[in-house]
């Protein structure tokens, strides 16, 4: 067993772990380390060849190798350690990662943690798809790997479950190399990754999109052979006499993302329950004092220019953290999601004053009013001219002082 | 000839369906878009569409067996399978850097093809 200190230390070198390391730094903390599970640094973004990263941040379009590469430089420049090939176990009291690699295993003691391990896909399993359990099925992000880092194709006759960004972006990945994709198939009416993506990975190239549609059963012994969809009905449920049945040796699942937490479990952090991610407070701090968290692992992002500022965010409150040792502030009010808000990120807000908050709705609509209220006040009103599941909603707001003496919580609620 | 056709404007998430008529030299926004900006990309796209391509290529003796690349800027959306051809055809040798032109004049359009990515030779 090896020991050692830390001021700060960082879990995953994703964007959000490189991006939060290199603000500590600037801040003035300097004894930072990173571990990441990976043999190299950037975390998802090295496979995610295409472009759309950095735009709101750089006024570029990168593609995510670049992106990666720039934090990743930013890093390297300021000599703050990585410790790759690091898989982090568990957290225990007092602050301690538990960690292994090839050395053996590490007790890492620092003053701030910040959690920032990304998020993983759904499965089949998430999905409940029945039928056989063949070879062919993959998540979109693990063909995404095998194909844009390792040079596999995972098939020939392609057929994508789940409209998500990720999907698109695999359906025309995957028509580039020349396979035959047939289809992407939708649950919701609509189609839940960007039109910037719909249009450019699915109508450029032909692809149909079979919106209100599901795969009802997986057919195939030793390799997938057919799939069948079906068309849905408001409730969610298959109607009768409109399965089709497609010929196909590969079903990619695009079912959306899950903020990877069981390293958070380990340790008492309350959780989100519709997030996936730690309750946080405007810090971006959970409910154990001096552990932080950010990135996809919070809540997931749609783009990485969000995600990396409020990565940066939560590295300079882990750097304050250490820098002034803050006694622990039990003043606190909750912030709730009221009518077609999924949820509001921070959860909790310690101190009035402005603040930037994050949500995401529950359906499209638009013209719309954000206005937030407490049982007794309404404590702002704003007019947005279109809401969609798809983009989070990032806002700010002045909490007024009033709040902390009595009602102790707010509603943020979005009406058409 | 004018024609009809539908464009999804993809400027902001709201996606308006514009709907646009063209001779070939000129277009013009009829129905479907709420803002300026909207106009002025259907025109472009209904006159002379563009894609950024992004790929890998093959790469020998390297860290990674590909390097991811990219187009260095938009070309015409139908030139994009004949790029992906000499992409596919190509094999690169480690030291790879970042910004290194892989591909001369893809598709003879006068634009390079530039690695994304930086990949060191692989230690024996
Ligand atoms: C398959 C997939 C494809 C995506 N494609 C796009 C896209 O095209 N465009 C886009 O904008 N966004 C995309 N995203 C979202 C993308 O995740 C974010 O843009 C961004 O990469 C997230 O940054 P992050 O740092 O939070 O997480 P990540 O980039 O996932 O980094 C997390 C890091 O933590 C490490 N880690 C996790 N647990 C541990 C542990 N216990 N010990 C040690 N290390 C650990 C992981 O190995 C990883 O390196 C995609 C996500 C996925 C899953
Ligand atoms: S036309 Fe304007 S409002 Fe409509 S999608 Fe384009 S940019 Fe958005």
């Amino acid at each position: 067993m090896k020991h050692t200190m830390a001021d700060i230390a960082i879990i995953g070198a994703g964007p959000a772990g490189l991006a939060a390391a290199v603000a500590a730094y600037d801040t003035g903390i300097h004894n930072i380390l990173i571990l990441d599970r990976n043999n190299w640094l950037g975390g998802i973004l090295p496979q995610c060849i295409h472009d759309g990263f950095g735009i709101e941040e750089t006024g570029t379009s990168m593609t995510g190798p670049e992106y990666a590469e720039m934090y990743t430089d930013m890093v390297k420049k300021r000599n703050i350690p990585t410790w790759q090939e690091t898989m982090a176990l568990k957290i225990t009291k007092n602050n301690t990662i538990h960690a292994i690699n090839k050395e053996g295993l590490h007790h890492i003691k620092a003053q701030s943690i910040i959690l920032a391990m990304g998020c993983r896909e759904k499965t089949r399993w998430n999905a409940l798809i029945p039928g056989t359990r063949p070879s062919g099925i993959y998540t979109a992000g693990a063909a995404q790997a095998f194909i844009n880092l390792y040079n596999i194709i995972p098939g020939n006759k392609i057929l994508v479950l789940g409209s998500g960004d990720v999907g698109l972006i695999m359906a025309r990945r995957l028509k580039f190399e020349g396979a035959d994709v047939l289809g992407v198939v939708e649950l919701l009416p609509y189609a839940s990754g960007l039109p910037r993506n719909v249009v450019q990975c699915l109508d450029d190239y032909d692809i149909p999109l079979y919106l209100n549609h599901t795969v009802t059963n997986i057919q195939g012994k030793e390799r997938l052979t057919h799939v069948t969809i079906a068309l849905i009905n408001k409730n969610g449920e298959p109607v009768a006499n409109t399965e089709s049945t497609i010929q196909c040796d590969t079903l990619l699942l695009s079912l959306g993302l899950i903020p990877e937490n069981e390293l958070t479990k380990t340790i008492d952090i309350q959780l989100d329950t519709i997030t996936g991610g730690s309750i946080v407070n405007e810090h971006f701090e959970t409910t154990m004092s001096g552990i932080f968290t950010c990135g996809n692992c919070l809540q997931v992002y749609d783009t990485v220019d969000l995600l990396a500022k409020n990565a940066k965010r939560a590295g300079i409150a882990a750097a304050h953290h250490v820098l002034e040792k803050p006694p622990e502030n039990k003043q606190k009010i909750c912030v709730r999601a009221g009518k077609n808000v999924q949820y509001v990120i921070p959860q909790t807000i310690q101190k009035p004053g402005l603040h930037t908050l994050t949500l995401r709705v529950k359906k499209p609509c638009g013209p719309v009013q954000l206005y937030l209220k407490t049982d007794k006040q309404i404590i702002s009103k704003k007019k947005i001219r279109w809401v969609n599941p798809a983009n989070m909603l990032e806002f700010q707001v002045r909490i007024p002082e009033n709040l902390f003496k009595d009602n102790r919580s707010f509603e943020v609620n979005i009406d058409d | 000839m004018t024609k009809e056709q539908e464009i999804t404007c993809i400027i902001c998430p709201i996606g308006c369906k514009i709907i646009v008529q063209s001779d070939g030299t000129t277009a013009e926004a009829i129905t479907g878009h709420r803002c300026k900006q909207g106009i002025i990309y259907a025109q472009t796209e209904a006159l002379d569409p563009r894609r950024m391509l992004t790929s890998s290529i093959l790469v020998h003796n390297g860290t990674w067996p590909l390097v991811s690349v990219k187009t260095i800027k938009s070309i015409p959306k139908e030139k994009i399978f004949s790029a992906l051809k000499e992409i596919q055809k190509t094999v690169v040798d480690a030291p790879i850097k970042r910004g290194d032109v892989l591909i001369h004049n893809v598709a003879h359009l006068y634009i390079d093809i530039v690695a994304t990515k930086t990949i060191s030779i692989k230690k024996k």
